[in-house]
C-alpha cells in the first residue's frame, strides 16, 4: 500500500518561494494568478496492515513541522 | 565548564564552536549524532552551524530525531545549558526546546555578512556580559533564519524577557526582528547569528567573546 502526504505552509505563513513564482508566472504572460502556494508531496511505500493513524504519527512526528505547516493524508 | 559540541553530518561549524568555548576555559569533547548519552559531568552542549543531513526534509528536522538530540533534550529537561547557532537553533526549534520555526528568508537569498546585533536581555548566563541595549556585530550566514511564530508566543517571548537579541536592520523577515530566543528557565539559547565567528582578532570583530567567557564564568564552579 501506498501513501501521499501533501505537507503546505499554514494559511498566514509567507510562503516567499510561492510569491517568487508568482512574480515569474506574471512575467511569463500569465494574467490572473492571484496567488501560489509552494509544498510538498512525499510518498511512503508501506506494509501492509499500516492504518492511516500510523502514517499521521509520521506527520506529527517528522514530515510536518505543525509550528508552521499543515499536512493531508492520502493512502492509495 | 565542561561542553560538548554535537557533530552531525553536514555540521561545519562544530570545530569553531569548539575553539570559541576552549578559548574560554571550557574543556571541550566532540559527540557523534549516533551517540545516544552525553559524557558525564557535561555542563554546556553546543550544538553547531552547518547543514545537518543536508538540510533534507527541513532544516534541522532529521537532526531533531538523532540519537544524540534525546539526550540533549534530556540534559535540558535536567537544567542543562545548550547553545544552538545557526542550524543549531534550528534543532533547537525543530526538538521542541525552543518555540517556533525557521523559515526561508523573505528575500530568498541565502546571506553572509556581519549585521547589527541589539542585546534584549542581560538576564541569562549567555548574555550577563552584555548590557541590555548594547548593539554588537556578529556575522550571519544563513538561508532560513527567518524566525516564526504565532502572535501569542511572541509576546509571551516579549512578556517573559526570553527575547535575548533582535536584528538592528532586519536582514531575513524574522518575526519582531528576532535573532535569538531563550528557553523559560534561560538556560537553552538559539540564535541564527555566529557568535563564535566573531570571537578572535583574525574574525575581524571579537564581540561574540564575552557571550563565551561568561558562560565559562557562570559554570565555573558549576
Amino acid at each position: 500500500m501506498k501513501a501521499r502526504v501533501h505537507v503546505m505552509l499554514k494559511n498566514g505563513v509567507l510562503d516567499p518561494q510561492g510569491e517568487a513564482v508568482r512574480h515569474a508566472l506574471g512575467a511569463l504572460g500569465f494574467d490572473g494568478v492571484n496567488g501560489v502556494r509552494q509544498g510538498k508531496v512525499i510518498e511512503l511505500d508501506l506494509a501492509e496492515g499500516t492504518t492511516e493513524a500510523d502514517v499521521t504519527a509520521m506527520c506529527e512526528k517528522l514530515l510536518a513541522n505543525t509550528v508552521i505547516e499543515s499536512y493531508a493524508v492520502e493512502l492509495t | 565548564m565542561r561542553a560538548a559540541v554535537v557533530v552531525f553530518p553536514g555540521s561545519n561549524c562544530d570545530r569553531d564552536l569548539a575553539v570559541a568555548f576552549r578559548a574560554a576555559g571550557a574543556e571541550v569533547e566532540m559527540v557523534w549524532h549516533k551517540d545516544s548519552a552525553l559524557p558525564e559531568g557535561i555542563d554546556m552542549v553546543g550544538i553547531p552551524g552547518g547543514f545537518s543531513y543536508g538540510d533534507y526534509l527541513r532544516c534541522g528536522a532529521i537532526a531533531a530525531q538523532s540519537p544524540i538530540c534525546g539526550a540533549v533534550r534530556a540534559h535540558a529537561e535536567r537544567g542543562g545549558y545548550v547553545l544552538g547557532v545557526c542550524n543549531g537553533f534550528q534543532v533547537l526549534t525543530e526538538t521542541g526546546l525552543l518555540p517556533g520555526a525557521l523559515l526561508r528568508n523573505a528575500g530568498l537569498k541565502y546571506i553572509c555578512k556581519t549585521v547589527g546585533l541589539k542585546v534584549e536581555t542581560s538576564q541569562s548566563d549567555f548574555t550577563s556580559a552584555y548590557n541590555a541595549g548594547d548593539v554588537i556585530d556578529i556575522p550571519i550566514a544563513h538561508h532560513d533564519g527567518n524566525y516564526f511564530a504565532d502572535a501569542d508566543t511572541i509576546a509571551r517571548l516579549q512578556d517573559e524577557d526570553r527575547v535575548a537579541f533582535t536584528y538592528t536592520d532586519n536582514p531575513n523577515g524574522a518575526q519582531a526582528d528576532i535573532a535569538g530566543i531563550l528557553s523559560p528557565n534561560r538556560r537553552v539559547l538559539g540564535m541564527m547569528p555566529h557568535p563564535e565567528r566573531a570571537a578572535d582578532a583574525g574574525h575581524g570583530g571579537t564581540d561574540g567573546v564575552a557571550l563565551f567567557r561568561a558562560l565559562a564564568g557562570a559554570l565555573a564552579t558549576a
